[in-house]
């Protein structure tokens, strides 16, 4: 089968997973633009983040990405498909955890299976979802209800539960703003390891600039109204990242370029 | 070890600086030996108050008169009389009408909760009807369904199921923004939606308009009586009143509390049952840290 031409330009470049053109979305018909023109693609295994001030549309950019809420103009491409509705290959994690107190950890993490595909499915999906609870750490927490678990610990079950579909691209909406900076440090190392050992392409929305940096291999800093990308700029730091980079020169020169970037977008 | 190496500590020298926070007297006591006390204060002022002669013993009985006549319909309750036939038919209108109430108020809390049809066309109705005199509407019941059992049921459901409407609705509208993302992103449907997410979120809310509806079905089911005749309880206090004997009156609404004490008790008891994650709320949390 001949490869399609435009994926396959530059060889030695993973494939793109997702793919968004000109995507805008305005409300109130045209009245309030939340995001003009962003177009971005992001390769298999590459760590994306957005980053801006609040209300600038990223959170709007991840839900169409999501396909939970549509473009007004644009195209979403997953996978070679178009995004128009809610997907099975994609895995979503909140700011807040989202794991419901009548349900063990357990079966929080298996509740993707088993809204999708039936009880059946979930009960075979078991040993899955506890190996993923091992990877993070949350061994012999299984049976356990969520009101025992530490803020930290629940965001680490709806790591598990984002991972048990195996979903193609994990979106992030903030995963850890809701934690202690203690806690958000590490978790963003585990972040880091999971995604490095299960090569898994992702798309973080944050505000904390050195989150970003730490983390991704491109950043996109956006601008309030209209949202849109004013630039996209590669992390070259080498994998895998410590939180002692945070005291590299490089890291800091990166911190300055973004911080320059936001507080020009956010006085526009 | 050097003494050098010893960081400084303070507070060795000098005395312990502990002191007392001040507590209310009240806490310090069991909570069932505040509440005994209190009841044998009340008792004590309500004797003084008829044995003096400030009340009028056809207005207030006597604590002493009451509790003989409590004695007096129990045994009639026991060795079942006329009483025990009467509270029978006034148990029957409560529970049937409990039931029914159940039945039409999840129906139509569903139908508002959860259709945006029901939200917009049909709850501002609901709304309006909850906000009439509700017991004007006795004598109609009777003239649709008789002087019989019929029109009590009626009347008990009419008034209890506003609260299970209002929860069932407020329930199912109870789940947060992320968790409705959740459902969405893992694409559930409308139903597994429903099942999964806000019925269990809402049991709480659901739960609160059941036991206020638990209360309200006995004062409906004795209106009912008030109104309608009939063999219940409350045409036995109806009669009592009219003979000016309170302190019939007064045992037999005693005997009534039982009723709704025994509702409210069993759907808490539900509630404790079926809404197990909310027992521990005031208890230990270790939300706090990682």
């Amino acid at each position: 089968m001949r490869p399609f031409p435009v994926i396959q330009t530059a060889g030695a470049l993973p494939r793109p997973v997702y793919e968004l053109t000109n995507v805008s979305k305005y409300y109130r018909g045209g009245g309030i633009v939340a995001l003009e023109q962003v177009s971005l693609s992001l390769r298999q295994g590459e760590f994306h983040s957005v980053i801006g001030s609040s209300g600038c549309g990223k959170s709007t950019l991840l839900k169409i990405m999501a396909g939970l809420t549509p473009p007004s103009k644009g195209r979403v491409m997953l996978s070679g498909k178009p995004v128009l509705g809610a997907r099975p290959d994609i895995g979503m994690m909140f700011q807040q955890a989202t794991l419901f107190p009548w349900r063990t950890t357990l079966q929080n993490v298996l509740l993707p299976i088993e809204v999708r595909d039936g009880k059946a499915a979930a009960e075979a999906a078991r040993p899955r979802a506890l190996s993923l609870l091992e990877l993070v750490g949350l061994k012999g927490f299984e049976s356990v209800y969520p009101s025992q678990l530490s803020g930290g610990m629940a965001q680490r079950a709806a790591i598990c539960r984002m991972l048990v579909s195996e979903p193609d691209v994990l979106l992030l909406d903030e995963p850890f703003s809701a934690l202690d900076e203690i806690t958000r440090d590490f978790m963003n190392m585990e972040l880091q390891r999971i995604c490095l050992e299960r090569g898994a392409t992702a798309f973080l929305v944050t505000h904390s600039i050195s989150e970003a940096v730490i983390l991704s291999d491109v950043v996109h800093v956006m601008s309030a109204r209209p949202g849109r990308v004013v630039q996209t700029i590669e992390i070259d730091l080498p994998r895998p990242r410590t939180l002692d980079m945070a005291t590299l020169p490089e890291f800091g020169r990166y911190v300055s370029t973004i911080r320059n970037l936001l507080d020009k977008g956010a006085f526009l | 070890m050097s003494d050098l190496a010893q960081p400084a500590v303070y507070g060795t020298e000098g005395e312990d600086t502990v002191w007392t926070e001040r507590v209310s007297l009240i806490s310090l006591i069991p909570r069932w030996v505040s509440m005994t006390l209190l009841l044998v204060a009340f008792i004590g002022i309500w004797h003084l108050a008829t044995s003096a002669g400030i009340v009028s013993p056809l207005i207030l009985p006597s604590p002493t008169e009451t509790i003989l006549d409590l004695g007096f319909v129990g045994r009639g309750l026991l060795s079942g009389n006329y009483m025990l036939a009467a509270f029978w038919v006034t148990t029957q209108e409560v529970i049937w009408g409990f039931v029914v109430a159940l039945v039409i108020g999840v129906s139509l809390g569903i139908l508002v909760g959860e259709t945006s049809f029901g939200e917009r066309a049909v709850m501002p109705y609901i709304v309006a009807i909850d906000t009439m005199p509700k017991l004007a509407f006795a004598p109609l019941f009777v003239a649709w369904l008789g002087f019989g059992i019929t029109s009590k049921v009626a009347l008990a459901a009419f008034i209890s199921v506003f609260p299970i409407v209002v929860g069932t609705a407020a329930g199912l509208h109870a789940a947060d923004e992320n968790a409705r993302m959740l459902f969405k992103s893992i694409g559930a449907s409308r139903l597994k939606t429903l099942l999964k997410l806000k019925i269990p979120t809402g049991l709480p809310q659901f739960f609160t308009g059941l036991k206020i509806a638990s209360i309200s079905v006995v004062s409906g089911a004795i209106a009912g009586e008030f109104l309608g005749g009939g063999q219940g309880f409350g045409e036995l206090i109806r009669v009592a009143a009219s003979q000016l004997n309170t302190p019939r009156v007064f045992s037999l609404i005693i005997y009534l509390s039982l009723l709704g004490l025994s509702m409210f008790a069993i759907v808490s008891w539900m509630q404790y049952k079926f809404v197990f994650w909310h027992r521990t709320d005031n208890g230990v949390r270790a939300r706090a840290g990682h």
